[in-house]
């Protein structure tokens, strides 16, 4: 080995760079998102397999339809109806952000940028 | 490049399939790419201590400068170092600016004939693109596999992000990826030079790379998957403690696919042209100072037992040959035995 203590110090970041999230965890797989359901409601406005993954696309959708074609049609979920927006649609059933979205979005790390105008429930400025 | 591509649509669907099989989750989620992991490492580090074997018994680099001489010429320092700070300096810019590739240049015929020469940075351009893309994806992937996430992948998640278009938000980089690695892609098919000179060992890692990004692409922003349950896999990797069954059947199949080309990967990585990650370390045009003139290299297998033979003492063996054959000597025969002419 030429330059063998160089090239064994190099080695050994390289596997500590890439084993990172095994020393970074040590173990610990960490706390799971509890997020509370609303209470009273059985229904999403989608199937709740297809909210818990894409519901981002449909608040997407909610949002060029609302504002861009001007299609504030309300929705029906469970005979009664909802107003097609974040604050008061989605936020009417899901009343608490902090233990609902927010449970999801710390343990995946996602921080959507809609509350820096967005105002969750029962916030006063 | 037919068979690279047929190649890479085979393990698209191992994988597509294999996912539906329901005890195959768990190979495909777990077994594949703990395997994987551990031919990436082992097959890496095998590669790099073979070459850590090889001998280099002298200074090889590449200069492309001045080199240390007199005092009143100037030396360029970064592209022929004579110190081990300058070294240094020149593998910084190489690994993080790609320095020698800017110095690519294009080479043409015209009608004449003349041969021409420009330089041409669009392959610098794409493959620094590509790079720097890549590695900022690997480290918002640590999303996933850390929990909590260190907060600089925070910051690199917001800067990503900065557009701010749609939800989920677009991330620029994975456009650029998309965009250089084609251009990569490309320029083997339309470069007619290139095109001769490309194999499968070429057009093979590009179209799996491409199709991981694509994959992910996909997953990320049309066919979206169950972010929570993955997490809960990838940090279940990290820490030995797999999720439970029910958590694996919410995971898409699209997942799988991407999982099972990032595995591919892994697995080819130690054995392919991918290794230049490690390589660049490790290049002796690159790593040496151009000191020969100022240290004595010695060969390491030299045997001690060889005494060094002076060009005066050659001569003092061989003079009369010499003589007979017409060479010239520095010092004549002695005059008596002088042939008579
Ligand atoms: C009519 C009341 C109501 C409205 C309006 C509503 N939700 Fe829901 N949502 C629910 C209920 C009830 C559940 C739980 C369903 C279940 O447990 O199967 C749920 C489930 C979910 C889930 C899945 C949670 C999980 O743990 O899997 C997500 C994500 C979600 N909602 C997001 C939204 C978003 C985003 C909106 C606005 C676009 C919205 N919801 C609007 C009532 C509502
Ligand atoms: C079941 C867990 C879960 C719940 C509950 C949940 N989200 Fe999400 N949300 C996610 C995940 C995971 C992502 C990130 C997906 C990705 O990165 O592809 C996300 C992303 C988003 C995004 C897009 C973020 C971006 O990248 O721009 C928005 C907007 C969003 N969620 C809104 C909401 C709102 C509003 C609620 C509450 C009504 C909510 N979510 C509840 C899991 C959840
Ligand atoms: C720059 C400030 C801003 C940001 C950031 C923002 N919005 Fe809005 N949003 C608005 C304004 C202003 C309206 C118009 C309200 C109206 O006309 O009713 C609106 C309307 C909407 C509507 C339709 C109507 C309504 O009352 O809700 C939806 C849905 C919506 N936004 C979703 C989102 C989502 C999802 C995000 C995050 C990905 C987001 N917004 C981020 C400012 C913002
Ligand atoms: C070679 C390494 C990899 C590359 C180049 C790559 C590339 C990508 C790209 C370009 C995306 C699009 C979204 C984004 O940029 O974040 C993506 C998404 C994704 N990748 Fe990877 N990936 C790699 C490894 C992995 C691994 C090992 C996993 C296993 C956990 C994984 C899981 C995911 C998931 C779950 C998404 C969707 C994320 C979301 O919806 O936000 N990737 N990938």
């Amino acid at each position: 080995m030429y330059d063998g203590g160089k090239i064994i110090t190099g080695l050994i970041i390289f596997i500590g760079l890439m084993t990172f999230p095994v020393w970074h965890n040590g173990g610990n797989a960490g706390v799971l998102p509890k997020q509370e359901k609303p209470v009273g409601k059985t229904a999403c406005v989608k199937p709740t397999v297809e909210m818990r993954t894409s519901h981002m696309l449909l608040l997407n959708q909610w949002r060029d339809e609302a504002l861009r074609e001007e299609n504030r049609k309300p929705f029906t979920v469970d005979g009664q109806d909802y107003e097609k927006s974040l604050m008061v649609g989605c936020m009417n059933c899901h009343t608490d952000k902090k233990k609902f979205c927010d449970e999801c979005h710390l343990y995946t790390a996602v921080k959507p940028y809609c509350w820096d105008c967005h105002f969750p429930p029962k916030e006063n400025l | 490049m037919k068979h690279s591509f047929l190649a890479v649509i085979a393990l698209v669907l191992v994988a597509m399939l294999g996912a539906q099989v329901p005890g195959l989750k768990s190979v495909f989620g777990v077994v594949i790419p703990w395997l994987a992991f551990v031919i990436f490492l082992g097959g890496f580090a095998y590669r790099v201590l073979q070459w850590g074997k090889s001998p280099v018994p002298f200074r090889i680099p590449t200069t492309s400068g001045q080199g240390k001489s007199l005092d009143w010429i100037k030396q360029d320092k970064y592209d022929c170092p004579a110190t081990g700070a300058q070294v240094i300096i020149r593998m910084i810019l190489e690994i993080f600016a790609f320095r020698s590739l800017f110095k690519n240049t294009k080479s043409e015929v015209h009608s004449g004939p003349k041969l021409t020469y420009e330089s041409s940075k669009w392959l610098w351009l794409a493959g620094i693109t590509f790079h720097y893309c890549f590695l900022i994806i690997v480290l918002r992937h640590m999303r996933l596999f850390t929990n909590p996430m260190p907060a600089f992948i925070a910051a690199l998640e917001f800067g990503d992000g900065f557009l701010q278009i749609g939800a989920p938000t677009v991330y620029i980089t994975d456009l650029l990826f998309v965009l250089a690695l084609s251009f990569l892609f490309l320029r083997r098919l339309v470069n007619a030079k290139v095109r001769y000179i490309s194999f499968a060992a070429d057009y093979f890692p590009l179209f799996l790379i491409l199709s991981i990004g694509i994959t992910g692409i996909l997953m990320r922003y049309f066919v979206r998957v169950d972010v929570v349950s993955i997490k809960q896999l990838a940090v279940g990797l990290t820490t030995m403690s797999l999720p439970a069954a029910d958590v694996m059947d919410k995971i898409g199949t699209m997942f799988f696919i991407h999982l099972f080309l990032v595995c591919t990967l892994m697995v080819y990585f130690p054995y392919s042209k991918l290794m230049h990650l490690g390589g660049i370390f490790l290049s002796p045009t690159r790593n040496l100072a151009n000191n020969s003139r100022m240290v004595r290299h010695i060969n390491p297998w030299n045997d001690l037992k060889i005494k060094p033979h002076s060009y005066a003492g050659y001569e003092d063996d061989f003079r009369e040959y010499m003589v007979n054959a017409g060479l010239p000597v520095e010092k004549e025969l002695p005059k008596a035995s002088e042939p008579e002419a």
